[in-house]
């Protein structure tokens, strides 16, 4: 499993200028464009590039710092690449009771993640908590990449990661 | 483009028409709950099945081909409520229910044949677990029977992506009223059925209304709250998926009492859907009319934006929700000057929930005295909860305020599962109180909630039974609250933070008797010292199950046991002296050299030196290792 999925270096090299030009055309240079600009570049670089960063703050004439403040406030943005597969553990009231943070521990062992990280070396997973997915009667939940898997197990998430891991190797 | 009242009557009636005309309407449920277990897949194969026979139809063809009979109408709606049993699908006109229906295999099939032959499938109705009657219809079952809808009227029942569906069901006359009276009788007419805020304070509607109107500048806002926060509710997100025009037409209305032209509704990041669906709301209700310019032909013109939230539940509150539309961090800012005076861009702004905004339009076309008949006096209409958690009947449901948490939990959630013992339902969620047993007869409304400690919240209703632990639970939202302190007040920030880890401590099996008082102490300060809701009621969740459960706070930190038997660390791993065949496994992976014996007695453990590794648990052949809690 040392495939590289989209190195910093590629990921930097691929973050184009005429991306951040269209969404900007769209969504004015108010502040008030400011999230809704990062959103779009969340979307597509799965990630907030640093060159990213300081044109849309020079673009809507902020500091670099007052983006960088947003960028940190909100969950959804991330520094960092997020993986191919982005796994999300619900930890809602329900899911919790029901025992979302064992499953979310035989998962983040099984893909090798260490303390205080939450994508795999290689950029194959993200393995992040969420407050309420909403499918509460399915719990615990998990999505990956959005498809969701309700009554989660340990085993299960075991045998899933299985899957990926041959579907990732398959497509690279 | 409908431009007045009989414009709409016109639709309503000629949509109805072509609804009688089909043989049948198959509403498959397209609830987060129903789509997680697969019920696009049980759409597309009625829809296979029914082409198949030349069944299928659809609501245009119908209107199109005038005398044509017959035809099957399929469609996608919002949550149906009964989560539990999905995918859901309803037979109309007769609203037989089909639970827990599968795409593949025989189900679908059989649903058609059933219908053809006018009967029923049996196996896939819902059964009462207890006398095993078999209720085919959801007058019949328990769950939906206690049950009054009007936040929730069409929810399940309309398309959502079809305008005329909701037309059909009355949709927009709300508006139609509004824009025939002057803006201070819709004030008045909210103000006196005293429709009180459904997002978590019970703030009166109308009161806020009333500020806002008073207010002389050229432009004011009206926002629509749709961050749903509280983790384990998703009432908000089933309107705005399954009923989003009514959100609109009550936005529309309330734009139009207090003098806005332009409203925003911000939408929990995680709700891609909902996001989805009121973009199309909004493009449809402009197209025909009944939002943008000139509504109804009136001089009243209103624009309504979408913003996706980005991830923080401090956003939830109204100043941090106005922060984040302006492109800022969603940090509180300090009340007054309140929203309704200098809110937006320093406009005065109305701030509502969804399940309010859902509200108004019936109150307008019902009338006041038919809204204040429900209820409670002082918490007039309805309120819908997410019944989640060890209940037999988990879903989206809402019921006539001033039910008994009895009538909640018990006759619409059939109790708790698997026949084990309630002890606690946690309401509101981090910013609620979890209520015990001897809470069962206390109605539930805005105040008498409060005055037990707890809080409506957003109306997540999360049902514990014996083996949940509570601390963990306290632990739980105080671990969420601490991530999501905007950090600017001291004491939410690092008090939430003080108490997280005294909490972890006693979890971890390491807490003091001294711990208790010194987390009511802190509490007490972060609720004084916290400029928002989200510091001042973030000890809520603590210190009602301090008060509530002090038990179970004192078998962690004096007999370092958790009763539920949920925290690990207060296990202790014994050898059962019955199944030990003293064959010295154990011993041999020890790290620590806990255990003992010698090779014809059993061994044992010490308890004093055990780091509980489970070395000895997983190597053990005969099970000899037990856990005791
Ligand atoms: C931390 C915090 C989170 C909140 N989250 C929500 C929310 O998710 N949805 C909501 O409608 N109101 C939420 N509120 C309440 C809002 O601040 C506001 O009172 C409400 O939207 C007003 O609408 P209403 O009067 O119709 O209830 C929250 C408040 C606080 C302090
Ligand atoms: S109470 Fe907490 S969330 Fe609210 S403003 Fe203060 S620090 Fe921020």
């Amino acid at each position: 499993m040392n495939t590289t999925v989209l190195g910093t270096e590629e990921a930097e090299a691929s973050f184009d200028l005429g991306f951040l030009n269209e969404v900007l055309a769209k969504t004015g240079t108010s502040t008030a464009a400011l999230i809704p600009i990062l959103q779009a570049v969340q979307e597509k670089c799965r990630y907030l590039p640093e060159e990213a960063i300081i044109h849309v703050a020079a673009a809507l004439g902020l500091s670099v710092a007052t983006v960088y403040g947003v960028a940190t406030f909100y969950a959804q943005f991330s520094l960092e690449p997020k993986g191919k597969y982005v796994i999300k553990i619900c930890d809602g009231t329900a899911c919790h009771v029901r025992g979302s943070i064992p499953v979310y521990e035989a998962l983040r062992k099984r893909v090798n993640l260490e303390d205080g990280r939450s994508t795999t070396e290689n950029r194959m997973y993200t393995v992040e908590t969420v407050a309420c997915l909403g499918a509460c009667v399915l719990a615990p939940v998990i999505t990956i990449n959005d498809q969701v898997y309700g009554h989660m197990t340990a085993d299960a998430i075991n045998i899933i990661i299985d899957t990926l891991g041959q579907e990732g190797t398959e497509h690279d | 483009m409908i431009k007045t009242r009989q414009d709409m009557i016109t639709v309503q009636e000629r949509y109805g028409q072509a609804l009688q005309r089909a043989k049948a309407r198959f509403v498959v449920c397209a609830g987060p709950g129903c789509v997680a277990s697969g019920s696009l897949q049980v759409y597309e194969a009625l829809v296979q099945e029914l082409k198949e026979r030349n069944l299928h139809t659809t609501v245009d063809c119908l209107l199109e081909a005038e005398g044509q009979r017959d035809g099957v109408i399929t469609v996608n709606s919002g949550c149906q409520g009964f989560c539990q049993l999905g995918p859901l699908v309803r037979v109309e006109p007769e609203g037989i229910l089909y639970t827990k229906v599968k795409a593949d295999g025989d189900d679908v099939r059989e649903i058609v044949d059933a219908m053809e032959a006018h009967t029923v499938v049996t196996h896939l109705c819902y059964h009462d677990p207890r006398t095993h009657a078999i209720m085919p219809t959801e007058q019949e079952i328990p769950f939906y029977k206690h049950q009054t809808r009007v936040a929730l009227a069409n929810c399940g029942i309309v398309d959502p992506e079809d305008i005329r569906s909701y037309m059909q069901r009355g949709g927009y006359q709300g508006l139609a009223t509004a824009l025939e009276l002057a803006p201070e009788e819709v004030l008045g007419k909210i103000l006196q059925a005293n429709l009180r805020g459904r997002g978590g304070g019970g703030f009166p509607a109308g009161r806020k209304w009333a500020i806002a109107a008073a207010q002389k500048t050229d432009h004011k806002y009206m926002i629509c709250n749709g961050d749903e926060g509280d983790p384990g509710a998703f009432m908000d997100r089933s309107i705005m998926e399954g009923d989003p025009h009514s959100v609109i037409e009550g936005m529309l209305i309330a734009g139009y009492a207090i003098g806005a032209s332009e409203g925003y509704i911000y939408v929990r990041a995680e709700y891609p859907l909902a996001v989805q669906r009121l973009r199309q709301t909004i493009d449809d209700a402009t197209k025909h009319g009944l939002a943008g310019k000139n509504i109804l032909g009136s001089d009243f013109s209103f624009v309504i934006h979408v913003k996706e939230g980005a991830g923080a539940f401090v956003c939830g509150e109204e100043s941090a929700l106005i922060a984040s539309i302006e492109g800022d961090r969603g940090m509180s800012r300090p009340k007054p000057p309140f929203p309704a005076v200098s809110g937006l861009w320093g406009k005065p702004t109305v701030i509502n929930n969804v399940e309010t905004l859902a509200n108004v339009a019936q109150i307008l076309v019902k009338g006041v005295d038919w809204f204040r008949s429900i209820g409670t006096e002082d918490s007039p209409g309805t309120k819908t909860f997410a019944l989640t958690g060890e209940v037999e009947n988990t879903g989206l449901i809402e019921v006539p305020m001033g039910k008994t948490l009895k009538d909640i939990v018990f006759t619409i959630g059939g109790g708790i599962r698997d026949g084990r013992q309630l002890k606690g339902v946690q309401i509101g969620g981090p910013s609620g109180g979890c209520l015990t047993e001897s809470h069962l007869e206390i109605i539930v409304d805005f105040d008498s909630l409060k005055e037990v400690g707890a809080m409506m919240g957003s109306g997540g209703m999360v049902v514990m039974d014996e083996n949940t632990c509570v601390v963990e639970v306290a632990r739980f939202f105080m671990n969420f609250i601490q991530h999501e302190s905007c950090g600017k007040c001291t004491f939410c920030r690092e008090g939430t933070l003080q108490m997280l880890q005294i909490l972890q401590r006693i979890v971890d099996g390491h807490g003091e008797v001294e711990d208790l008082d010194l987390l009511i102490e802190i509490g007490e300060a972060v609720q004084l010292g916290s400029l928002c809701g989200l510091g001042k009621s973030a000890p809520n969740p603590v210190l009602s199950t301090l008060a509530n459960f002090r038990d179970e706070y004192l078998a962690h930190v004096v007999d370092k046991r958790c009763p539920a038997g949920v925290c690990h660390n207060l296990r202790r791993l014994v050898i059962s002296e019955e199944k030990c065949r003293s064959c010295w496994l154990c011993v041999k992976v020890c790290p620590v050299n806990a255990i003992s014996g010698s090779r014809k007695e059993p061994y044992k453990i010490n308890q004093e030196k055990c780091i509980k590794c489970d070395a000895c648990l997983t190597v053990c052949r005969f099970g000899a290792i037990e856990e005791v809690y």
